[in-house]
């Protein structure tokens, strides 16, 4: 028992610690990778908004079938271009070399993004811009500053404006200048939506890796009764 | 009706002698402990990897332009890609875990004592292989951490004196890490290395088996056997009994496999880098480049050392040297005892303070050297680095006078259970 004990704490102080923050704090991503509806909604706005600039170039338009979506939704809902078969990958719109005249960088494909940045991180961004005329896209980002990308959801969302304030951690708050067409819960309800959406393509499999997890280790539970109880059988003899 | 069979066979090849020499007939004392598993778990371990290795080889592409688009390939075409891809590298971390805890178990009942020297050296040449073959693997998957990681690493090299630089080409194949590197580092990691791991596992086995096992008493079973069959009284034939144990251990540990495997393969970023699902970019280094957990007690000792006549090679000299330095553990211990059993409080206290001092080096390894803040301009945490270092290395340096002068017990005429 002594010597379990020695390892769990070897293992817990190398399992322990998240990386430190860069000096903001991230609002949680309350997710859940079983919504199938909110993942629908989230793969919806990433295939309308998201895929002009960016790509997803590891995620096939089919796997969104693990969303409970037919073949005929996914083409009809799904692929505005004719050319695009339900097989291939999510290809962006926009030529790199165009892109990077437009923003200064190519859009980094958002395949695995979620699991780089983390869904903590993803959100946070998403509902973080504000209005910067400093910048030239005229906007910023709390958590990601002088970011290439504006706020494609300012209209959603509305504007947001940087007030100075001493209470805050980080010097200033995000207030609303003009409201957007959404309310901000609303809003943010959509985000987390997007945001569940990318922790599914990042690892499409997840959901099933789980449900075989909890059968694998039933079955070794039950494997190591059955193992303890022949080898204290075949020990009986030593003394 | 198998018996024809063995005996045809057993007149072209020593099958059944085999068998009896290493499994029914190797005696093994009858007190080993939890500590005792790890041995057959680490082969098991390395049967994972070699199995999962060869289907991530079938679907892999050892090319910069398709290694990373390969492996998410792996993850989300190739059917159940992605539990092999998992198996693998949950594979390579619980390995050092396995490893590490059997080389502690050897510090701590003295297995490395004579007559098991070469047992013990073998062992270190299977762990320095381990170090070269997690290192290569490591760059496959053309992440960003791969990518730096390599960079580091290889750089390191280049710190030797007059050859480096053009070692650490050499080793590269190019001016930085690359293409050329990719291709040779997969070529090590799928054959060479694997050849070279699995021929010192043998050799590691049979050294073992000619010399027998060791035990938490650490004194020697073979001196006390019964008159009438020549078998050791306080041994016990490896099959059935270890066996049976074994499996029981294998599953419990399979247990624990799985749960990562499943729940957090990711380990918290510990056994999958957040950072490696950036596709590497040479252009673009990472602000933190820490290598994986296994290596970063070396890694602090590295960082520990400052820089001497404007080169890092003293603190390339002082890594090195930390892992070199186990090979010499049996010629160390001058000890009348073998078991932590029965030596003193000098060893216990001594042994005690070399594990939280490496300990603390991995946990520091992992983070950038501004963490505990700072005190008149240098880093805490590089000051604590230095004195784990010093600490590390004085276990060793201390032990041949300690094993000496120590108040140790006497050794018991029979095992104990």
């Amino acid at each position: 028992m002594k010597s379990i004990l020695v390892i769990w704490s070897f293992l817990s102080l190398v399992g322990t610690a998240a990386a430190a923050g860069g000096g903001y704090t991230l609002d949680r991503a309350n997710i859940d990778g079983t919504d199938v509806e909110s993942l629908q909604r989230g793969a919806k706005i990433f295939v309308d908004r998201c895929l002009s600039c960016h790509a997803a170039d590891f995620m096939r338009y089919n796997r969104l079938t693990d969303l409970g979506l037919s073949t005929d939704q996914i083409k009809q809902y799904f692929i505005a271009d004719s050319s695009v078969k339900v097989g291939d990958t999510m290809k962006n719109s926009i030529r790199a070399s165009d892109a990077k005249k437009m923003f200064g960088v190519v859009p980094p494909d958002l395949s695995v993004v979620a699991r780089s940045r983390g869904a903590d991180w993803l959100y946070t961004y998403l509902t973080s811009f504000y209005k910067d005329e400093a910048t030239t896209t005229g906007w910023n980002n709390r958590i990601f500053s002088n970011v290439a990308m504006p706020n494609v959801f300012w209209q959603e969302q509305g504007v947001m404006r940087v007030v100075h304030s001493s209470d805050s951690q980080e010097g200033y708050t995000l207030e609303y200048e003009t409201p957007g067409a959404m309310s901000p819960s609303a809003f943010n309800r959509l985000m987390l939506d997007l945001t569940n959406y990318l922790v599914f393509m990042g690892e499409p499999a997840a959901e099933k890796r789980k449900k075989i997890g909890s059968l694998v280790i039933i079955f070794l539970i039950l494997f190591a009764f059955m193992a303890w109880a022949v080898k204290r059988e075949f020990w009986k003899d030593v003394h | 009706m198998l018996t024809p069979v063995m005996t045809w066979i057993d007149e072209r090849f020593p099958m059944t002698k085999m068998v009896r020499e290493h499994l029914t007939e190797y005696y093994a004392p009858k007190n080993f402990n939890f500590w005792y598993f790890f041995g057959g778990l680490a082969i098991v371990v390395l049967a994972i990897q070699i199995l999962s290795g060869i289907f991530l080889t079938m679907h892999y592409k050892p090319d910069a332009e398709k290694a990373f688009a390969s492996v998410e390939y792996i993850m989300r075409d190739v059917p159940l890609g992605w539990l092999i891809r998992y198996v693998h590298s949950t594979g390579a971390s619980l390995f050092f875990v396995v490893i590490y805890l059997h080389m502690f178990r050897a510090l701590m009942y003295g297995s490395y004592r004579k007559p098991r020297e070469l047992l013990w050296i073998f062992g270190m040449v299977i762990y320095l292989c381990l170090m070269a073959e997690a290192f290569f693997g490591y760059l496959l998957p053309w992440g960003q951490m791969s990518y730096w990681g390599a960079q580091v690493i290889v750089n390191l090299f280049g710190a030797v004196p007059v050859i480096g630089p053009d070692l650490a080409i050499w080793i590269r194949g190019d001016y930085v890490v690359s293409d050329a590197t990719l291709s040779r580092f997969f070529a090590l990691h799928v054959i060479a290395v694997p050849i070279a791991l699995l021929g010192l596992v043998v050799a590691h086995i049979i050294s073992l088996h000619e010399v027998g096992s060791n035990n938490p008493d650490g004194i020697d079973i073979k001196k006390n056997k019964d008159p009438a069959t020549g078998k050791p009284l306080d041994g016990i034939p490896f099959h059935p009994y270890y066996t049976v144990k074994d499996i029981f251990g294998l599953v419990v540990f399979l247990i624990i496999f799985a749960a990562i495997v499943f729940f957090a393969p990711e380990m918290g970023g510990y056994f999958l880098e957040h950072n490696n699902f950036i596709p590497a970019d040479p252009l673009k280094t990472p602000a933190h480049i820490a290598p994986v957990w296994y290596f970063t007690p070396f890694y602090s000792i590295l960082r520990a050392v400052p820089p001497m006549f404007g080169s890092q090679f003293p603190g390339v000299l002082a890594m090195g040297g930390a892992v070199v330095i186990l090979f010499l553990l049996p010629w160390l211990d001058k000890s009348p005892v073998r078991s932590i059993r029965y030596k003193g409080p000098l060893f216990k206290s001594s042994l005690t303070i070399f594990v939280i001092a490496f300990l603390l080096l991995g946990y520091l390894g992992l983070k950038p050297t501004n963490i505990w803040g700072q005190i008149g301009g240098t880093d805490v945490a590089t000051v604590v680095a230095q004195l784990c270092t010093a600490l590390y290395f004085l276990f060793f340096l201390t032990l041949p006078i300690i094993s000496r002068i120590d108040r140790t017990k006497v050794e018991p005429e029979r095992v104990t259970l």
